[in-house]
């Protein structure tokens, strides 16, 4: 695309990366680059990473038994949705630590440690001690696009899923809510929800109005 | 990949032994994905189910082509099949764009699915970027098709009929050597990796696109939609066709809310 000043330029697409890119094969070239900057992390770490090893998670539990017997899972995912467990419903008296998942990503890192300041990222599962059937997960870290399935098929891999209800907390900027009138004369904040067909309770709010969507792990 | 809907009454998974399956590809403008709209909201189809994949943006809302109250509540993710039996027509709508590095496996399982449930044919929509047309491009129609081998032989006279353009191919190395030509399709998303792998595993794949950029692709998709009604006769085509496809409830705020009354 040329711009004003003649220059051309990519413009971004919709479509993503072009294709030209991701069907690229490696060529000796490439293979000799790669293996210099390895080597170099080499040198200035101590120690070898590969690329593909960084990005997996690993789900860590300390309750021993799976897979874990499940009847309410509460997710929070965001700092904002943690915060509201950490200052609402979590406490040292009712809950316990069971599990912590263990991941990297150019956004954040989180480590084994169930010892967390709320300024940290984190990704911690709870367990009610008078009722082990329910489970609570606060994610205050940013998952990745590439590691968002991981985390579900770890996290959910290790519960018995009959008779589970799921229910995911999540916060979203009201600019990003699409309504007709301006967002500058909504009373903020508003709840909105989405249901599975299974799920037959009442739900607290009005359900999430097309052409609204949800994103990234909540989404997942 | 393909989960099916559970219908209730213990339904057998759909039979789409024979269908044609029309999809989308994630392109430039999402001219392809917003035809697919219409096709699936005129032609009000049912789902029948979704894929379960890691290769797309995970993303869910509510209906998409609600037209009441009553059915706006069923939840709507990435990837999901819908089908017309009347017509043999199935449906598979993208949502969200492709993960980094997953378009090849994307593609395999699809083509393996394709295998596997014995659909005819795959029609692909998509679209290619503008600026990128050569000379000749630039003049005439900026809608072009493409075949499969195996497909060629069954609707290449077809399209000679209506007087289509096959997408050209374009030199390798230009201004170096004109001799070689290549296939290339900029901003097309998984398209030529679709097609290429399609054409090698001798499936019946057609494409579909236009040459469009970035903006209010409604009018692209409208053309786009239009012209695989010429040969796929979807809807009737009367005087004025593009009245005939119904807009999804979905396509509402495509470029943002309403504005603050204070901004006057």
């Amino acid at each position: 695309m040329a711009t004003f000043f003649g220059e051309v330029v990519v413009a971004p697409s919709r479509a993503g990366l072009d294709e030209e890119e991701e069907a690229r094969e490696e060529t000796p070239e490439d293979r000799e680059i790669r293996r210099e900057i390895e080597k170099k992390r080499y040198r200035r770490r101590g120690r070898l990473r590969l690329e593909l090893r960084e990005r997996e998670i690993e789900v860590l539990w300390t309750c021993g038994e799976q897979p874990l017997v499940c009847s309410r899972f509460i997710v929070a995912i965001g700092r904002n949705a943690a915060a509201f467990l950490s200052s609402f419903i979590l406490d040292s008296v009712c809950w316990e630590v069971v599990g912590v998942v263990k991941l990297w990503n150019e956004w954040c890192r989180t480590s084994s440690t169930t010892n967390v300041l709320p300024t940290d990222s984190f990704c911690l599962f709870y367990r009610l001690i008078s009722d082990p059937t329910v489970l609570l997960c606060q994610c205050s870290c940013y998952v990745a696009e590439d590691q968002q399935f991981q985390w579900l098929e770890k996290v959910f891999g290790s519960m018995q899923k009959k008779g589970l209800q799921v229910t995911i907390l999540s916060t979203c900027p009201v600019a990003d809510y699409k309504t007709q009138e301006s967002t500058l004369t909504l009373v903020s904040p508003f709840l909105k929800a989405l249901k599975t067909k299974e799920f037959q309770e009442q739900v607290c709010c009005p359900l999430l109005e097309q052409p609204n969507i949800v994103r990234d792990l909540p989404a997942a | 990949m393909f989960i099916p809907c559970d219908r209730g009454g213990g339904s057998a998974a759909p039979d789409f032994k024979g269908f044609t399956l029309l999809m989308p590809a994630v392109s430039v403008g999402n001219v392809g994905q917003l035809a697919i709209d219409l096709v699936i909201s005129t032609l009000d189809m049912t789902k029948v189910g979704y894929f379960y994949t890691d290769c797309l943006v995970p993303m869910v809302g509510n209906n998409p082509y609600a037209t009441a109250e009553e059915n706006s509540k069923e939840l709507s993710i990435n990837a999901e099949v819908y089908s017309l039996p009347s017509k043999k027509l199935v449906v598979l709508q993208i949502r969200s764009p492709f993960i980094k590095n997953k378009y090849r496996p994307f593609c395999e399982t699809l083509l393996s699915w394709v295998k596997s449930s014995k659909c005819a044919r795959v029609v692909l929509l998509s679209s290619s970027h503008a600026y990128q047309r050569d000379d000749e491009q630039l003049l005439g129609t900026p809608l072009r098709y493409l075949l499969t081998p195996d497909l060629e032989k069954a609707v290449g006279g077809h399209m000679k009929e209506l007087n289509w353009k096959e997408m050209e191919k374009v030199a390798a190395y230009p201004g170096i050597n004109n001799t070689e030509k290549v296939l290339h399709i900029p901003g097309g998303g998984i398209t030529k990796l679709l097609f290429t792998e399609s054409c090698s595993e001798g499936i019946q794949m057609a494409v579909l696109l236009k040459f469009c950029s970035e903006g209010d692709n409604i009018p692209d998709a409208f053309v786009l939609v239009n012209y695989l009604n010429e040969w796929l006769q979807l809807i009737k085509s009367e005087v004025n066709p593009s009245s005939q496809w119904k807009i999804p409830s979905s396509w509402r705020l495509l470029f943002g809310n309403g504005l603050p009354p204070a901004l006057f």
